[in-house]
């Protein structure tokens, strides 16, 4: 058990990690995963994952190939059960059963094939299951305005029509769109799966700040990412898997590059930068040797 | 046709391009957009309004343009090799041909729609006007309406049931209306065998006025006008009511100079359609004016169709269906609901084309080329830009590549050339429509990289 006495930490123990992002202490997370594993017949995919993802904030999930990334995120975004553990929504225990479950309670995953229909416009896709009607006809107007307030809430402005159809968008526009509809069906926790990995500088940057745009206006951000440059410039707190355990979590203040790549590729992180990295290292140590 | 449903990627790729980082990114991305989108929704004044749809026009998006062209220079060829072309009596004959091949396009627009194809519908027809019009033609016949119903009821269910064994069992939708159509033109052939008398030689004479008058009677003079009139103030009134409602919302609507023009070409192509079908086309001793019935028919059941596709949220999800089935599945859309009811509405459009054929023939006979008008019902609805594979096309494209293949029906037949012409013309003209999209396109895509 190590004491982490940083200015905006208050952890004391594994098991009851609290977000230690300032101003976030007391409040409940959002989502908190207690002891949570995944087996697959003999193979064990993922061990003991004890997770806080609080509102408000991005939750960067970092890992190597096989890491169990992809297991932990179907697992919450209702793809298959957990084998073991437990999920606790809003200080509530829950069981998701299926996908429609976790969007029932405001989890919306954005995977990246990012399901758009490309013959559809923006505002087409966005309401798509959702349209709104009036006299028994689709309302193009007023779904037409929620559409744009959405796109609006969410900063993205480079978009000069909300009637062009996706199939005419860039990457990073595509995104928007399709993190735009999971917040119009009321997600709270918005996965999103390597969401700048086919995409170009200017692209990705328009992502990233959708993503910060995402945090301040008080959802959940769980951001699984290969690039580490996007996970430090957003991430408010980086949780490290390692060949289906979380070996470290923490504030990112408490990474570095380095550490973090130790973390990816070998589970643990002596590297001694400075007083940051040490600690990074240090909760990730106590991560894995926790009991789950 | 590769392009036409491909269109998406080469400019999803040209816009990421364009943004990573070119400075006259915003011109380029302009152009995109303007390509993609109809210029409704992007323009506020005239002069923007025909800069967007010139672009889109130079880029191949010209939507119903194409196939409208392509009928004035069919029309003006047919004309020139024969004065009758353009005749009242064969613009009315025109008409009656037309119809049943604009409605055996329409039938196969819902399931294009959703990238499958219906290729029973032929004869899916052939059965639906047999069991009307021999229910109308037995000893003691039925009600007209019953007998009608009856029939389109019949090919409802038929295609219902494929679209339920495309849809559940996912066979794909080519092998079994194949089966459906080699099954059907025997359950044609029995259909004969079984109505005895009625049905001797294969052949049903219909005697039913109100069948025979829906291609062969006409609205009075006075009538086609006040139908003209009636129809050109609905359109106005939605059309500037819309655009009305759009702007109180501060939503971009088209400037008010493009929607009268619309009115005005509409209307213009109405009072030129009355004036020629006004005219006087009998005989020295009898009088033949006014417009025929299956015009109004038609255009009510594009009128259907079309808000249907456009306003419903049935229609709403065979768009989605077809462009992406399972962004469609995770927006928790029942796919298979979906397609059973495009299938059975491709069924229902196949029983009114079967009536309107009954009715231009004055019988109906097991002798239906139902595999040949399958063809037609593809190729017109291809001619009218709907893909081939799913999520694009519109019932309006359908009714004109329907009518461009009508109208090669009627002037081969004109100029007596016979099945050999009409059929080397329509595949002629089928090719010529998808060259001219994928040409078009290959132009877009390489103006824009």
């Amino acid at each position: 058990m190590v004491t982490d006495n940083s200015a905006d930490g208050t952890r004391t123990a594994p098991a009851d990690r609290v977000p230690s992002g300032a101003g976030e202490a007391s409040e409940v997370p959002l989502l908190r995963l207690r002891g949570v594993g995944k087996s697959f017949g003999p193979v064990q995919a993922l061990t003991g994952i004890d997770l806080d993802i609080p509102a408000g904030q991005v939750t960067a999930l970092v890992g190597d190939n096989g890491a169990g990334k992809s297991t932990l995120i179907k697992t919450i975004a209702g793809i298959w059960p957990p084998s073991s553990g437990e999920l606790i929504w809003n200080g509530e225990r829950i069981h998701i059963h299926s996908p429609r479950d976790a969007t029932n309670l405001g989890i919306a995953a954005v995977y990246q094939d990012l399901a758009l229909a490309d013959n559809l416009d923006i505002v087409q896709n966005m309401l798509l299951g959702h349209e709104l009607q009036r006299f028994g006809l689709l309302d193009e107007v007023k779904m037409e305005l929620t559409a744009k307030q959405t796109l609006q809430d969410l900063r993205v402005t480079t978009v000069r029509s909300v009637r062009q159809p996706v199939g005419s968008l860039s990457g990073g526009q595509r995104q928007a769109v399709a993190v735009a509809k999971a917040v119009m069906q009321d997600a709270k926790l918005v996965i999103m799966d390597e969401p700048t990995a086919a995409l170009g500088v200017s692209q990705t940057e328009l992502v990233l700040s959708l993503i910060a745009q995402l945090a301040s206006t008080g959802h959940a951000v769980l951001l699984i990412s290969h690039n580490l440059n996007d996970v430090f410039q957003v991430a408010d707190r980086i949780a490290v898997l390692y060949l289906g355990r979380l070996v470290a979590v923490g504030p990112a203040a408490e990474f570095d590059r380095q550490s973090a790549v130790d973390l990816m590729t070998t589970g643990t992180s002596t590297r001694l930068h400075d007083g940051n990295g040490s600690e990074a290292a240090a909760s990730g140590n106590v991560s894995s040797g926790s009991e789950g | 046709m590769a392009g036409t449903e491909r269109g998406g990627a080469p400019e999803d790729q040209a816009g990421s391009v364009a943004v990573a980082g070119e400075p006259e990114a915003g011109e380029q991305e302009a152009a995109q957009i303007a390509l993609a989108s109809a210029p409704d929704v992007l323009a506020g004044s005239l002069g923007e309004y025909t800069r967007v749809w010139l672009r889109r026009v130079r880029n191949g998006e010209s939507g119903a343009l194409p196939v409208i062209i392509g009928l004035l220079i069919i029309g003006a060829y047919f004309q020139a090799r024969s004065s009758a072309f353009l005749s009242a009596g064969n613009i009315a004959n025109l008409m009656g041909q037309a119809g049943w091949i604009i409605t055996i396009a329409m039938a196969q627009v819902f399931v294009l729609l959703l990238g499958e194809i219906d290729l029973s519908v032929g004869f899916n027809s052939g059965v639906g006007a047999t069991i009307t019009i021999w229910m109308v033609s037995v000893a003691h016949p039925f009600p007209t309406w019953l007998a009608i119903l009856a029939g389109i009821a019949v090919c409802t269910v038929i295609a219902g049931i494929e679209g339920a064994i495309v849809a559940f069992l996912k066979v794909p939708s080519f092998v079994v209306t194949l089966a459906g159509l080699l099954t059907l033109s025997g359950v044609l052939l029995w259909l004969y065998e079984q109505t005895g008398s009625v049905g001797l030689g294969g052949v049903i004479q219909n005697h039913n006025g109100f069948i025979n008058g829906i291609v062969s009677d006409n609205l009075s003079t006075n009538l086609s006008w006040i139908v003209l009139i009636v129809v050109v103030v609905l359109a106005a009134v939605f059309m500037i009511g819309r655009d009305r409602r759009r702007r109180a919302n501060n939503l971009v609507a088209p400037p008010l100079s493009v929607t009268i023009l619309k009115l005005a070409v509409m209307a213009a192509i109405g009072v030129a359609l009355v004036l020629v079908l006004n005219a006087n086309r009998g005989t020295l001793f009898t009088q033949l004016r006014g417009v025929p019935w299956v015009v109004p028919v038609v255009l009510v059941l594009l009128v259907l169709t079309t808000v249907l596709l456009g306003r419903t949220k049935f229609g709403r999800y065979v768009y989605a269906i077809g462009g992406n089935a399972e962004a469609a599945r995770r927006a928790g859309i029942n796919l298979n609901r979906i397609r059973v009811m495009a299938f059975a509405l491709c069924g229902l459009m196949a029983g009114v084309t079967g009536i309107l054929y009954a009715s231009l023939l004055g019988s109906i006979s097991n002798n239906i080329q139902g595999g040949q008008y399958v063809l037609y019902s593809v190729a017109g609805a291809v001619i009218g830009g709907v893909s081939l594979f799913g999520g694009r096309g519109r019932m309006l494209g359908a009714v004109l590549g329907g009518f461009v293949v009508a109208v090669i029906y009627n002037g081969v037949i004109l100029l007596g050339l016979g099945a050999a012409g009409q059929y080397i013309w329509t595949g002629g003209v089928l090719l010529a429509a998808v060259l001219l999209d994928a040409v078009a396109r290959r132009g877009s895509s390489g103006a824009t990289n």
